[in-house]
């Protein structure tokens, strides 16, 4: 589940707000979007993709929250990573973060040849 | 209160909705789209990894890959819907390109068959947007509206950013809404909860198929990460942490699903070759994620896994579509995607993505171009409608229920792998007895104010497909495909039918022909 943004970060750009598809997030007229209705969260990690701050961490729990240490998530470099991983927007052009989806159908193939 | 008018309208926001829009604004129509959550990242294939069906034009190719999957299909696919989305996927497909970077493999050839969703659905929306479709996002429909002659005239629904009711008239309607997994947890799918089925039912149209919903996904225990391709280098442990002896492909999460039935299974990735491993992050970024920040290596620790129920997603129920324009048996509503029923080209199991995409683009794309072809000769009609959404809208007796409540007692015996993976006539109707209960206190007096409504109506739908789904496997005695009844073990020839249901208080089932269907294609 969401579990935190980070304020030092967020630019209250409230894409967030808008991309969450499950209505998470409230914005709040000259302040910083609010986590609104946690328990509605999906767990899909569509808001981290989106948030080109790199100011939001969701959990790994989807059931319950799981209260998170700024610092510590800060630290543990998964800020931001799958919105790197995929490279989006200033990733774009890094050859090491090129989209290899492609490749799914080969990592089943060779699955397949060794069973 | 929002009033508007468009030619056509397209409920639902994932890919088989974009498919629609795009083919309805193709013809020249005014096109207006409302989705429950946002365009983009709403539904299960912005999560994924969307394969698609794709063969080249190739005579011999194509053929091979229909006689392969109706081989496979039970007796219940149709060849000439197999050809159909295969040349309609080839064709529509790469036509993304100004919007999608499809992927240069190794030998430098483009691949158009595998895209990843979040980048996929972001493109869709772009395309959408461009054509100049009207998207609502956060705008879920929660009701069909009716013409006095019986077509359907568009649809009512709630802003819940805008805190506004809509109205929204339209010439025709492509119900684009999803599958549903009954809220079970399975990545991206929170949305997809039956809602198009109880509005097309509310309507009049029947469903078909819904005895195929019994599919499931491995996960790690925690997580909604119900991506698949890493648990083919799966080493799967029981409770005591020994490795579990399990049939290789077919029957695997059956086999599973028994065993965790006993206690706890567990799992790591360890037989992932290392160059595998290496690549996963760029071409699953959400996959490994989860496990970092549990302070688990998938790779060498024995995690919890769990079975997360896809419904009808992966699951093939869904509204039965009655020609090759995806036109329901109500006038002017039309469905696409897991909306729609999908036996025609996936048969008795599951499509998998690929089949699966590939008829989300096809049905969404002739689902959208006929409602616009219809919209245009009959225009979009004037008059009084009626508003035909009951359950959850319109209790008897309205009284405090707590919509939340009532989706988790549906959901706690939809999702159940005991109730599905192994069902028997005892079960079904324990299960159809205390949904038929939980369906009586709906209609009794479930509602919502303003946003809650929405929730209301998802408890609703719910339950109804609940309810459809083990109706349909009860009538099914026997077991083909992904429906397997522990009392009728085998396959009866006499069921190479399709199941189609009519009715939400009362349900009515009734079996017929696949062949006199084929003639409606030519």
């Amino acid at each position: 589940m969401i579990e935190l943004l980070v304020k030092d970060r967020c630019t209250q750009c409230n894409v967030c707000v808008t991309v969450c598809p499950s209505n998470v997030f409230d914005a709040v007229p000259g302040g910083f979007p609010v986590i609104a209705r946690q328990s509605d969260c999906q767990t899909c990690y569509m808001c981290e993709m989106y948030c080109a701050a790199d100011a939001l961490f969701v959990g790994s729990d989807c059931d319950n929250p799981e209260p998170v240490e700024e610092a510590a998530v800060i630290a543990s470099g998964q800020l931001g990573r799958i919105r790197r991983d995929s490279g989006w927007d200033e990733w774009a052009a890094d050859p090491r973060y090129q989209n290899q989806m492609w490749y799914m159908g080969e990592v089943f193939k060779r699955a397949r040849s060794f069973e | 209160m929002l009033s508007l008018e468009t030619d056509v309208l397209i409920i639902g926001g994932g890919m088989a909705a974009a498919w629609a829009a795009i083919a309805a604004a193709r013809e020249g129509a005014s096109v207006a789209l409302v989705d429950k959550g946002y365009v983009g990242t709403s539904g299960v294939t912005a999560t994924a990894g969307p394969g698609h069906w794709f063969v080249p034009p190739v005579a011999e190719k194509r053929a091979a890959a229909v006689a392969q999957r109706q081989a496979i299909a039970f007796g219940l696919g149709e060849p000439d819907w197999m050809e159909r989305i295969i040349a309609q996927t080839y064709d529509t497909l790469p036509t993304l390109a100004p919007f999608y970077q499809f992927c240069v493999n190794d030998a430098g050839e483009t691949v158009y068959g595998a895209v990843r969703g979040p980048e996929y659905m972001r493109a869709l929306r772009q395309k959408v947007e461009c054509l100049g479709v009207r998207i609502l996002d956060h705008s879920p429909a929660l009701e069909l509206l009716r013409h006095a002659d019986g077509s359907i005239a568009g649809a009512a629904g709630h802003r819940r950013q805008a805190g506004e009711d809509y109205t929204i008239r339209a010439g025709g309607v492509v119900l684009a809404t999803g599958g549903c997994a009954f809220y079970s947890r399975l990545l991206g799918s929170q949305t997809n909860t039956g809602d198009g089925y109880l509005m097309a039912a509310e309507a009049g149209a029947s469903l078909s198929g819904m005895e195929f919903s019994s599919h499931y996904t491995i996960a790690p225990a925690f997580s909604t990460m119900a991506r698949g391709m890493s648990y083919a280098y799966a080493t799967y442990y029981g409770a005591d942490k020994k490795p579990l002896d399990l049939p290789k492909q077919a029957g695997r999460n059956r086999a599973l699903a028994r065993a965790m039935l006993e206690g706890p299974v567990y799992c790591d990735l360890g037989l992932m070759p290392q160059d595998i491993r290496d690549r996963l992050p760029t071409i699953s970024p959400n996959v490994l994620p989860p496990f970092e920040r549990r302070g688990i290596n998938p790779f060498t620790d024995k995690f919890p896994v769990t079975l997360l129920a896809e419904g009808t997603i992966r699951g093939m129920g869904g509204i039965k579509v009655e020609d090759a324009d995806c036109q329901t048996a109500v006038p002017g509503l039309y469905a696409a995607g897991d909306a729609a029923s999908r036996e025609r080209v996936t048969g008795a199991i599951s499509g998998g993505g690929s089949i699966n995409s590939a008829w989300a683009l096809s049905s969404g794309t002739w689902a959208g171009r006929a409602a616009a072809r219809r919209a245009r000769a009959l225009g979009i009609g004037q008059g009084r409608v009626e508003a035909l959404g009951q359950a959850g809208l319109r209790p008897r007796r309205p009284a405090a229920l707590d919509a939340m409540e009532v989706i988790k007692i549906a959901r706690n015996e939809a999702i159940h792998y005991d109730r599905n993976y192994f069902r028997t006539e005892q079960k079904l109707n324990r299960s159809l007895g205390l949904l038929d209960g939980l369906w009586q206190t709906i209609t009794g007096g479930l509602h919502g104010e303003g946003a809650n409504v929405v929730r209301a109506r998802e408890a609703a739908a719910i339950t109804a497909t609940a309810r459809w789904s083990f109706t349909a496997a009860l009538h099914r005695r026997e077991s083909r495909g992904m429906h397997a009844r522990i009392d009728f073990p085998a396959m009866n020839p006499a069921f190479a039918q399709r199941q189609v249901l009519s009715g939400i208080e009362r349900i009515h089932s009734s079996f017929a022909e696949i062949a006199a269907e084929q003639e409606l294609v030519a």
